[in-house]
């Protein structure tokens, strides 16, 4: 027993190593939102820092949607699965809105927490409540789709940080992208009841796809100018003919159409929100607000 | 994590009845790969008390990581900042992690995840019993970490060499994250200690509740853990309870001056004379009645798991039925 009186020492010397955890290793060129906080110039103008706002609060309403289903999923590796996708859409969340609030000299926490229901500016589809896993299924397929075709044209920004933010998030959401479609087709091509509850979902969460190709909110002069024309950021209508054809695609690999149903008004990216979205936030800010103030 | 779990075979694994020539010749490799301090593997032969003892460590120990994780995820949604809540995110998903690879390391013993899962479900199967307390507020998850998993560490660093190989390997992998785990809680604490008045009194009241019951995690005291000295002779546990207890308080004594907090033990004082802690009594009526099922959030807890089974059972059912399907075109 002498021998193991040695090797526990070390054992015990190991003790709460922070370098041993595996989960703080990350690629070296990894690019972190506290990163952006101190490197780099701020967005060039107003219009630059609220399309870096819009593409973060899409991802912020959504990630904080997904945590919720860590310990809920049907099986461990989906608590895992979705937990995971909810992480990177948090993480792309933070890098956004840190850029985005170096404009106006915020943090991400000043925004995400300080700021009022018609200050977001995400989209509706973000917000629509998980239901069950189908429902789940169905939005991160639209999303995913969308932020993927979003994210490879973003990846080429004239904005530098739009672009690296963008360049390594399209790597993340291609996983989600491919998670959401193997789902699809087990549930479509699963059993009975799976089939009607995809089919189901799928209908519900497409009034709110149309909001996501609007180029409405664009039209804004500052917005075109600095944004669109200045190849910042892409007018979402350049998205859609893609964007139909690889939903459309796995759809009909599930056995599921194209739902004819019509789109909802959406107008997130003006502050005007569903039902849904002040429930989420009181959730979410609750704890920050009690404290004015604290750091944590 | 893990708790303390009891071993029950008191007569050293062997069967009572007379062994065949293949179960004594198993038996002889047995004791001579423990007596060499080396490692068993699924496929060797194994005394039965042996196995029983291991799938019932292992599994209690995965459902403690699933059952674990809920008193976490109750404050993913209102992390006071983005930051936090990544972290506190990624800790609760590494703990289902865990939860899979330990039920895999079950697994190799002969005793599939379904029916380790259905023992859960129907509360025949035991989990740490303080996951069975609420995690009243953001402060906990500081104190959580800090405690519950600091003292999984003090158990789990240990059973690295544990002589069950699977096992052992688990361990290694889990304990690296448990280390990250336990400093993000060590961090949550100090941070609300240095922060205004009110967050310095939420992290001394998470401390207060959190301080006895994570000494309880190591069991029973020595002289009323019978069951332990057979799990020791198997090499699965290295240090009695009592043992581990004292380098646990030993470590937080010291990291509690740190946080600027206290303890809530005014007894604790350590002994010149027998180079021990002293700690106060334990409520060991309370431990075995959380343990019992009567804690504040047993009925909670299951209920929650039961809960996420049956609403997932239609997809576990469309992928069982698609992967049918796809197997039946292949061939």
């Amino acid at each position: 027993m002498s021998g193991h009186e040695t090797a526990d020492l070390d054992e015990f010397q190991s003790f709460g190593d922070v370098t041993a955890s595996a989960t703080r290793v990350t690629p070296g060129n990894a690019l972190r939102p506290e990163d952006i906080a101190v490197q780099g110039e701020p967005p060039s103008s107003e219009a630059v820092a609220e399309y870096a706002l819009w593409l973060g609060d899409d991802a912020l309403i959504l990630a904080q949607r997904l945590s919720w289903w860590i310990s809920r999923a049907p099986e461990i590796e989906e608590d895992i699965a979705l937990g995971n996708i909810a992480l990177d859409q948090l993480g792309h969340a933070r890098s956004f809105l840190t850029y985005a609030g170096k404009f106006w000299g915020k943090t991400e926490d000043d925004l995400a927490y300080w700021r009022e229901e018609e200050e977001f500016r995400s989209c509706h589809l973000m917000e629509q409540p998980n239901g069950d896993f189908g429902v789940t299924i169905a939005r991160q397929l639209f999303v995913s789709v969308y932020q993927y075709l979003l994210y490879t044209r973003l990846a080429e920004s004239a904005d530098s940080t739009i672009a690296a933010i963008a360049a390594k998030a399209v790597k993340e959401v291609d996983y989600h992208r491919d998670h959401a479609a193997q789902w699809t087709l087990r549930l479509g091509r699963g059993t009975e009841e799976s089939a009607a509850r995809i089919r189901r979902a799928v209908e519900d969460l497409w009034p709110y796809v149309g909001e996501l190709f609007e180029d409405q909110p664009y039209a804004d002069q500052r917005m075109h100018d600095d944004v669109v024309a200045a190849g910042v950021g892409v007018a979402p209508s350049t998205l859609r003919a893609e964007w139909d054809e690889q939903i459309a695609a796995i759809l009909a690999e599930a056995g599921l159409e194209v739902p004819q149903v019509p789109f909802a008004m959406g107008g997130g990216r003006r502050g005007e929100h569903s039902e849904h979205l002040g429930y989420l936030l009181a959730e979410m800010q609750v704890l920050a607000r009690k404290h004015p103030g604290a750091s944590w | 994590m893990a708790e303390h779990t009891s071993t029950q075979a008191g007569d050293g694994g062997r069967l009572q009845a007379v062994l065949s020539p293949e179960d004594e010749a198993g038996q002889a490799r047995f004791d001579e790969i423990i007596a060499q301090d080396s490692r068993i593997e699924p496929r060797d032969w194994m005394p039965e008390g042996y196995r029983k003892t291991l799938t019932r460590q292992v599994s209690q120990h995965a459902h403690s990581e699933i059952i674990g994780m809920q008193p976490e995820a109750n404050w993913i949604t209102r992390a006071p900042s983005l930051k936090r809540k990544a972290i506190l995110m990624a800790k609760v998903q590494d703990e289902a992690g865990h939860g899979l690879y330990l039920y895999s390391a079950a697994e190799t013993l002969g005793t599939p995840r379904h029916v380790l899962n259905e023992q859960l479900l129907t509360g025949r199967a035991k989990y740490s019993s303080i996951f069975n307390y609420p995690a009243r507020t953001w402060a906990d998850m500081g104190a959580i970490g800090w405690l519950v998993d600091g003292a999984a560490i003090a158990n789990q660093v240990p059973l690295c060499r544990a002589s069950y190989g699977p096992y052992g390997r688990a361990m290694v992998r889990i304990c690296k994250e448990e280390s990250f785990h336990q400093r993000q809680g060590f961090e949550i604490l100090l941070e609300l200690s240095r922060g205004t008045a009110e967050q310095k009194k939420m992290a001394q009241d998470a401390v207060n509740r959190f301080y006895e019951p994570s000494l309880m995690m190591f069991g029973p005291p020595d002289a009323d853990s019978p069951n332990s000295k057979q799990s020791m002779a198997w090499n699965i546990k290295r240090f009695s309870n009592d043992d581990l207890r004292q380098r646990f308080v030993g470590m937080i004594v010291e990291q509690a001056k740190v946080l600027g907090l206290t303890l809530p033990d005014p007894d604790l004082r350590f002994d010149e004379e027998s180079g021990k802690w002293i700690h106060k009594d334990l409520n060991w009526d309370e431990f075995k009645a959380v343990l019992a099922g009567n804690g504040p959030c047993n009925a909670q807890r299951l209920q929650r798991r039961r809960e996420a089974h049956e609403d997932g059972a239609w997809v576990r059912e469309a992928a069982a039925a698609y992967a049918a399907k796809t197997n039946e075109k292949a061939a």
